[in-house]
């Protein structure tokens, strides 16, 4: 029966139960669903109720009414209170939705570097300690890319990175750099939060705390071409102790690919004496 | 007929000095106000087709999960034609059409202020029209109806028919801001001796705000294109990051036209809606100032929302939170309008004629439509469900609330004016049945769809959930909103041809295009009355029953020119 509830309730709000900024949209939505579905319910019913109780019968006569002010300015005002009021509901949810909380002191050690400094920005919000995992995402046709902390040089130069899946740690705050090396595009995974556009030339910001491991589907909201539809974004979240390991791991690849390549390409110039050919 | 016995009545016909001009070059050098009318609502109806048949392919596309049936590419050309051709080539023109016809006769005027300036609008028009579906033969454009940069400029959209979209863009920009320009020198200089702005009929009202509104919007999305124009062509570097332009910038310009435009699509929707009540509840309009007034706060606040378009774009919190407050505060004079529109309904003796339908087919939808509006003017909640299908239905709802229904609604009103018969009623029932069901199936659902994740303009999803069946149910939703319309095209034809006769007021109406015949006569009257009061056609009916001596005539009496039956 609960879980019968659940589905219904699922079946008419947004995604959510990844982190807790989903969460807080999720009961804001419900909300104003019940504020939005009584005021339909009033007034197409009293518009059903006025066309069939006052149908064209034999002897009616309509009643020749020009308006009436008192009505007319008490419908404005309760309309303008209602707004009001859920105004009032959308700043009080705002903090939740928008402010990420510290992470757990079990979360990754990683989150332990201030952030406040990376970026001097009003948008990026950071958690009340200033200490957070920042990745930045970098939307492409068609693929996300995404930089994780941990680099070589003070540039940012030799930093681990991954494409489509992102690997996080959980009950550690993951502040995402979102940014774009082409097109504008939209990231995107609902239940970890709402969507936010990457566009060329531009910063733009998000976050997320999850709790418990899990992967999380998602894909780019904003036309970006031809492969747009598939231009998927996933979220595996995983023990802090295990994401170190991945993320040394995933160095350690990256580094191994890049001696790969300096050598076929030393090969390559010794065989053809040219020697042009540079470190990309 | 009762009404056609009172002979003796100032309802006089124009007697033509020379003979009538005839046969297709008398179309194509017209300037009056009727036939220009009719040719911007015949060719705005075509592109209406041909857009749904856009809609209908996607829809198609979409029935099944992993669908192969259309190519990604043809898809994002389908979505782009589809959004540009209903926004640009079927509703704004629409309304200009109808305004064509109805304005002048409506205030008592002989024609439009400028009737060769009117010709050249709409042969502006339909010039933008042919460029932009040339491009089907081809590279139709395919970055959306919007065009966002960088993926309409030149690196990323190569072919023509990114420019084809500007042309569009410009001529039928160009069409709409003479038409606007026309409009309101005609509102301003051409009414009826009486008629003050306190008479003014509401639908009129609605076009001048409309005028506004145009006059206003569309030089922003003239410069935005030519802006796009340059930097595709010329080497200019507005909307290029790497040299200093912003892609923002094209976002915010392309939405301070965008937002107003959906009002210069539903405003003139609402004054049909206030038009047709009062006749088909025998009442007169309840609270006129207040709705005349709730439409310029509605075009002023329009102004000021356009960035709840942006929320998800790289800008300051401030303006986020002004444009949610903003938005919310234009929900008032909308829910203004609607509850005045009920209490026009209240007490009335309401007659369930097909026009009075799709009005209230109109409120219904668009009540749907303003109600999920509020979902997106709050941002936290637009974050997650804008771009999505959350978005597709919501924008449906208001467009086929606020437009597509009070255009059948003025197509089933004014037909009888136009062509002199009246349209067949059983089909026009089936027709707004068919209608409300489709665009109750294949929207409703599509709120599901986006909340469970399912962004817009994409060719294809994967079956998680149940998205399959809810796109299925979609889907078919559609077919039955096609059939509905197709209904009505039957009608037409069917009337054209077999239609029973009009007369000059079939309706029993209020307003001054009922007093002359039906179709009216080259000059529309050629004796203009006096308007005495917001409902002049009344004021003359009870004349005419004064010096006739008859007995007054109860509100509630059917016109009996209009008692066809239908399939």
């Amino acid at each position: 029966m609960g879980h019968l509830l659940s589905a219904t309730l699922a079946f008419f709000t947004p995604e959510s139960g990844g982190s807790s900024n989903a969460n807080q949209t999720d009961s804001l939505y419900k909300i104003t669903l019940v504020i939005a579905l009584v005021i339909f319910v009033l007034v197409e019913g009293g518009m059903l109720y006025a066309l069939f109780r006052f149908r064209a019968r034999k002897g009616a006569v309509a009643a020749q009414i020009r308006g009436n002010t008192r009505l007319e300015v008490g419908w404005t005002v309760a309309a303008a209170v209602i707004l009001l009021a859920l105004a009032v509901v959308t700043f009080a949810k705002l903090d939740s939705i928008q402010n990420p909380p510290n992470s757990s002191p079990e979360g990754d050690k990683l989150a332990s570097a201030d952030v406040t400094r990376l970026y001097a920005s009003d948008a990026r919000k950071l958690p009340p300690n200033g200490k957070a995992l920042n990745i930045k995402v970098i939307g492409r046709q068609f693929i996300w890319q995404y930089v994780y902390p941990g680099a070589d040089e003070p540039d940012g130069l030799g930093a681990p990175y991954s494409y489509e899946q992102m690997v996080v740690p959980t009950k550690t705050t993951v502040t995402l750099d979102i940014v774009s090396s082409d097109v504008v595009h939209s990231w995107w995974v609902p239940q970890l939060g709402g969507k936010f556009q990457a566009v060329p030339g531009y910063h733009n910001y998000t976050w997320f705390k999850i709790e418990k491991p899990g992967v999380f589907k998602g894909q780019c909201a904003l036309l970006c071409g031809r492969g747009h539809a598939r231009m998927i974004a996933t979220v595996k979240a995983v023990p802090p102790a295990q994401f170190d390991e991945w993320l040394a791991y995933q160095k350690k690849l990256i580094a191994e690919a890049n001696e790969q390549a300096k050598l076929a390409r030393a090969k390559l110039n010794s065989q053809t004496g040219a020697g042009q050919v540079e470190n990309p | 007929m009762a009404t056609a016995q009172l002979a003796p009545v100032p309802q006089v016909t124009a007697h033509a000095a020379e003979r009538r001009a005839r046969g297709w070059t008398s179309w194509i050098t017209t300037t009056d106000h009727k036939r220009i009318g009719i040719m911007y609502m015949v060719t705005t109806f075509v592109f209406f087709c041909l857009g749904g048949v856009e809609a209908l392919m996607m829809r198609l596309q979409l029935g099944a999960p992993d669908n192969t049936l259309i190519t990604p590419t043809v898809y994002n050309q389908l979505f782009t034609m589809h959004g540009t051709t209903m926004v640009f080539l079927f509703v704004v023109p629409m309304m200009a059409g109808l305004a064509n016809y109805f304005l002048p006769l409506m205030i008592g005027a002989r024609d439009m202020a400028f009737p060769r300036l009117n010709a050249l609008s709409y042969w502006l028009l339909l010039a933008g029209g042919i460029v932009f579906y040339a491009s089907l033969f081809w590279n139709p454009p395919e970055a959306g109806w919007v065009s966002f940069v960088p993926l309409a400029n030149s690196t990323y959209s190569p072919g023509g028919g990114q420019d084809a979209w500007i042309y569009l863009v410009h001529l039928t920009g160009i069409s709409s801001i003479l038409g606007a320009v026309n409009f309101y020198v005609t509102i301003a200089n051409m009414r009826a001796r009486g008629m003050s702005w306190g008479r003014l009929p509401l639908f009129v009202w609605t076009i001048l705000v409309y005028a506004v509104l145009i006059i206003f919007a569309m030089p922003v999305i003239a410069a935005a294109a030519t802006m796009l124009l340059t930097d595709r062509h010329f080497g200019t570097h507005f909307f290029d990051p790497a040299n200093g332009g912003s892609p923002v910038l094209w976002q915010h310009l392309f939405w301070f036209f965008g937002h107003p435009e959906v009002y210069i699509m539903v405003l003139p929707g609402f004054g049909i809606i206030s038009e047709v009540l009062p006749v088909f509840a025998r009442k007169p309009i309840f609270g006129y100032r207040a709705i005349a007034a709730s439409t310029v706060a509605i075009a002023f606040l329009g102004f000021l929302t356009w960035a709840h378009h942006m929320f998800t774009a790289p800008i300051p919190e401030a303006i986020l939170v002004f444009v949610m407050l903003s938005s919310y505060f234009i929900a008032v004079p909308t829910g203004v309008k609607i509850l005045n529109w009920i209490a026009t309904l209240w007490r009335g003796t309401v007659e369930f004629r097909t026009p009075l339908l799709f009005c209230v087919g109109a409120i219904t939808v668009f009540l749907i439509g303003g109600i999920s509006g509020i979902f997106l003017a709050t941002f936290p909640i637009d974050w997650q469900v804008n771009e999505t299908y959350f978005v597709v239905a919501h924008l449906h709802f208001v467009l086929l609330g606020g437009s597509v229904f009070t255009i059948f609604a003025a197509i089933y009103y004014w037909f009888p004016k136009i062509t002199g018969k009246m349209l067949g009623e059983g089909l026009g029932r089936l027709s707004f049945a068919l209608m409300l069901l489709g665009v109750l199936t294949t929207f409703l659902i599509q709120h599901v769809i986006g909340l469970d994740g399912m962004p817009r303009r994409v060719y294809e999803y994967d079956n998680v959930g149940h998205l399959e069946l809810y796109n299925q149910i979609s889907t078919v939703g559609s077919f039955i909103l096609a059939l509905g319309v197709l209904v009505t095209i039957i009608n037409v034809a069917r009337s054209l041809k077999v239609g029973v006769v009009a007369g000059p007021d079939p309706w029993k109406a209020n307003t001054l295009e009922w007093f002359t015949t039906s179709p009216p006569p080259d000059n529309n009257f050629d004796i203009v009355p006096v308007v005495r009061s917001v409902e002049p056609m009344k004021d003359i009916r009870r004349e005419i029953e004064r010096r006739s001596g008859a007995a007054p005539v109860s509100g509630a009496v059917v016109p009996t020119g209009a008692t066809q039956v239908g399939v």
